[in-house]
C-alpha cells in the first residue's frame, strides 16, 4: 500500500493526497458519519464527556463573571480614562475574526468549486456561528446598562428617538446581526438533507421525531436538490460579500476615529485578511485534535491540513503587508503622532506586546513555506496556536497601545486587564467549547451529503464535467 | 388530466436503482413512454438528473434579487427618514442626508433579506416544513433514499399513469425493487 502512493510521489512530485481516502461509497460515508451521532448516549466517548466538563465549568465561571459585572458595573474591567476599549473589544474582534474563516470556507470556496471544502466546510460554519455568539456577548456586556442593547436598534418607542445612522458603532450593529443571521441560516440549510439522513436512520423514536422535526420533511427529491443547488450558491454569493464587509466595518469603528495608529485607510482589508489567517488557525486547532479522536483521517486529509496551511501563509503574508504598511504610512504621513505611535509599539510599555505580535504573526508562520512543516500535525497545530495568540495580541496592540498614549501626554495612562477581564474571557472560550461539542456530538459535524458527492461513483454519474 | 373526484389511493410507483447511472438510464425510458410527471430521489444532487426533469427553472433568484432591493430601498429610506426628517440631528456640520454614511446599514440590509429569502424561499417553493409524504409509505426508501439508493417514481397524476403498466414498464428496466406508493 504504502510503496504505492510513494511511486506516486516519486513520478509526480506535486500530486497531491486526495481529498476522499479511495474505497468508499455513498453508504459508506454515511455511516461512518452519522455513527458519530448515532452512538448511544451511554456510550459517549470519555474525552468528550471531558471536554465538556471543561467547557461547561469555564461556561460557569462566564456566569459568575457576568453576575458580578452587572451587580457591579464595568469598573470591575481594566477599562479606563482614555483606554475606554480594552479586553472586551480586543476579544470581541478576536472573535469576530475565528469566525470569518467558516464563512470563507463554506462560501467562498464553494464558488470557487473547491471540492476539498466538502469535509470541514460543515465544522467551519458551526464554529463561525459560535464565533459570534462568543463576540456577540463583548459589545453588550460592555454597554455598562446590559439590559438595554435595544436602544441600539432602530426600534419605535417612548424616546422619539432614531440611532445615529452616521456612526460606525450603528454599521456594526446591522452587520454583525446579518452576519449571525445570514451564518445560522446558512449552516442550517447546509444541514437540512443531513439531518434528513440522520431522522431516516435514527435508532431510537426521540432522535427520529428530534431530527425529523429539524429536517422539516426533507426528502431527497430532484425537484428539492433543483431549488437547493440555487439556494445554496445565493446563499454562497450573499454571504461572500458578506464577509468582506462584516470585517470592514469592524476595522470603521477603529478607522473612523481620529486616534493615531487608528485613522488609516489600510484598515479593511488589513482586517479581512487577519480574519481569515486567525480563522484558519482556530480551524485547525479544532480540527488536528478531532481527526485521531474521531478516527477521521479518511475524510478530513493530508490534503486538507497542507490546503488550510497554504492559506494560512498566504493571508499570513498579507496581514505582515499591513503591518510594514503601517509603519511606512506613519513616517510617510509626517505627522508627529503617527510617528511617535510607531516608536511607541516598538518601545514603549507594551513593546513586549508588539514583539510577542510580530513573533507570533510574521515570523513563525514562515515554517509554513516547509512541506515537512505542512505535513506535521504536530508543528501545524503549534503554529497555528501561535496565531492565536499572535491575533489576540494585535487586536491588543492597535487598541489599547493606542488609546494609552494618544495626544496630550498629560491624558496618557496605562491598562492593564483585570482577573475579570480574564474571567469573562476564559468564559467565552467555555461558551464556545460547551456549545462545539454540544454540535459534534449531536448534530451532523462532517457534510455527508457533499462527501457523498466526493466518491467514484457520484463523480462518475456527474460525468464530463469533472 | 384531473383524476377522481376523490384523493387518488396511490401517490404513484417507484422504483429503485442502484447507481445514478441506471437512474438516468430509467428516466430517459421513462420519458421516452410518454411519462411527464416524474420525480427522482437521490441521496446527493446530480447535475445530469436535475437536466434529464428539466428542473432548472427556479424562481428563486428573482425572488432573493426581489428581497434585496426591498432590503436596501427599506434601509436607505428609514435611514433618511430617521436622519433628515424624523429625527434631524446636526452631526458636525454634515448635511442631513449624509448619504455614504447609510451605505454600509443598507448593503447590510439588502444582504439580510436577500439571505432569509434565499432560505425561506427554498423551503416555500419545496414545499417544506411537510412532516410527511407519502414516499416515506416504502420501506426501502426510507432506508436507503438518504444513503446510496436512486429512486424514480411515477406520479399518479400523469395523464398516461396505470398502475399496473407503470408498474410491469418499471419491472422492466431491472431496479432492484417496484413499489406501489400508497397515499
Amino acid at each position: 500500500m504504502s510503496s504505492t502512493t510513494n511511486d506516486v510521489r516519486v513520478t509526480d512530485p506535486i500530486a497531491q493526497p486526495p481529498v476522499l481516502a479511495p474505497g468508499h461509497t455513498p453508504g459508506s460515508v454515511t455511516e461512518r458519519i452519522s455513527e458519530m451521532v448515532h452512538t448511544k448516549l451511554t456510550k459517549t466517548p470519555k474525552w468528550w464527556l471531558l471536554g465538556l466538563a471543561v467547557g461547561f465549568g469555564l461556561l460557569n465561571l462566564f456566569l459568575l463573571a457576568v453576575t458580578n459585572l452587572f451587580m457591579t458595573g464595568i469598573g470591575i474591567w481594566g477599562n479606563n480614562v482614555p483606554v475606554g476599549w480594552g479586553w472586551d473589544i480586543v476579544c470581541f474582534v478576536w472573535w469576530i475574526g475565528i469566525g470569518h474563516a467558516g464563512t470563507l470556507i463554506s462560501a467562498i470556496l464553494l464558488l470557487l468549486r473547491q471540492s476539498w471544502r466538502n469535509s470541514i466546510n460543515r465544522f467551519a460554519e458551526a464554529m463561525t456561528v459560535f464565533a459570534v455568539a462568543c463576540a456577540g456577548m463583548y459589545p453588550i456586556l460592555h454597554l455598562g446598562r446590559p439590559w438595554l442593547p435595544y436602544w441600539l436598534l432602530p426600534l419605535p418607542g417612548t424616546l422619539n428617538m432614531w440611532p445615529n445612522f452616521r456612526s460606525p458603532l450603528i454599521w456594526d450593529v446591522f452587520a454583525v446581526s446579518t452576519y449571525a443571521t445570514i451564518s445560522i441560516v446558512f449552516w442550517f440549510v447546509g444541514m437540512l438533507p443531513d439531518l434528513a439522513t440522520l431522522r431516516d436512520h435514527a435508532k431510537s423514536k426521540v432522535a427520529r421525531f428530534a431530527y425529523g422535526m429539524a429536517a422539516l420533511g426533507w426528502r431527497n427529491s430532484a425537484r428539492h436538490w433543483a431549488n437547493y443547488e440555487v439556494a445554496s450558491l445565493l446563499l454562497a454569493g450573499l454571504s461572500t460579500p458578506l464577509v468582506l464587509s462584516v470585517h470592514s466595518i469592524v476595522s470603521f469603528d477603529f478607522s473612523v476615529g481620529i486616534v493615531p495608529g487608528w485613522h488609516t485607510t489600510v484598515f479593511p482589508p488589513y482586517f479581512v485578511a487577519g480574519a481569515v489567517f486567525a480563522g484558519f488557525a482556530m480551524v485547525l486547532t479544532l480540527v488536528l485534535p478531532l481527526r485521531p479522536l474521531f478516527k477521521l483521517h479518511d475524510f478530513i486529509t493530508e490534503r486538507h491540513l497542507q490546503n488550510m496551511a497554504k492559506v494560512m501563509l498566504t493571508t499570513g503574508l498579507i496581514v505582515a503587508y499591513g503591518y510594514v504598511l503601517e509603519i511606512w504610512a506613519a513616517f510617510y504621513s509626517g505627522n508627529e503622532f503617527e510617528i511617535f505611535m510607531v516608536l511607541n509599539r516598538f518601545t514603549g510599555p507594551y513593546a513586549v506586546q508588539y514583539w510577542l505580535l510580530i513573533l507570533c504573526n510574521i515570523l513563525v508562520p514562515q515554517l509554513l513555506w516547509f512541506r515537512q512543516v505542512r505535513s506535521n500535525v504536530w508543528a501545524l497545530w503549534v503554529i497555528a496556536m501561535f496565531i492565536n495568540v499572535g491575533m489576540w495580541l494585535e487586536r491588543f496592540v492597535i487598541i489599547v497601545v493606542s488609546l494609552s498614549r494618544d495626544y496630550i501626554p498629560s491624558n496618557w495612562a496605562m491598562y492593564h486587564g483585570t482577573k475579570w477581564d480574564m474571567a469573562v474571557f476564559a468564559g467565552t472560550i467555555g461558551l464556545f467549547l460547551t456549545l462545539l461539542l454540544l454540535f459534534i456530538r449531536f448534530l451532523p459535524a462532517l457534510n455527508m451529503f457533499e462527501m457523498r458527492v466526493l466518491t467514484p461513483e457520484a463523480t462518475k454519474a456527474h460525468g464530463e464535467e469533472k | 388530466m384531473h383524476g377522481p373526484q376523490t384523493e387518488p389511493l396511490l401517490h404513484g410507483v417507484m422504483a429503485e436503482f442502484r447507481t445514478p447511472e441506471e437512474l438516468l438510464e430509467a428516466i430517459g425510458a421513462a420519458k421516452a413512454a410518454g411519462f411527464t410527471k416524474l420525480d427522482a430521489y437521490t441521496p446527493y444532487p446530480i447535475e445530469k438528473v436535475l437536466d434529464a426533469l428539466d428542473l432548472h427553472h427556479s424562481k428563486l433568484p428573482l425572488l432573493v434579487l426581489g428581497a434585496s432591493i426591498v432590503g436596501a430601498v427599506g434601509v436607505f429610506g428609514f435611514a433618511y427618514w430617521a436622519s433628515a426628517i424624523d429625527y434631524p440631528l446636526n452631526i458636525g456640520g454634515r448635511p442631513l442626508n449624509s448619504w455614504p454614511a447609510f451605505i454600509p446599514a443598507t448593503f447590510e440590509g439588502a444582504i439580510f433579506h436577500g439571505g432569509l429569502a434565499a432560505a425561506l424561499g427554498m423551503l416555500l417553493l419545496n414545499g417544506l416544513p411537510r412532516p410527511h409524504h407519502p414516499v416515506f409509505n416504502v420501506p426501502r426508501f426510507v432506508d436507503h433514499a438518504s444513503k446510496d439508493g436512486y429512486f424514480l417514481v411515477v406520479e399518479s397524476d400523469d395523464p398516461r399513469f396505470d398502475a399496473p403498466s407503470v408498474k410491469r414498464f418499471l419491472e422492466s428496466l431491472a431496479p432492484v425493487e417496484v413499489n406501489e406508493v400508497e397515499n
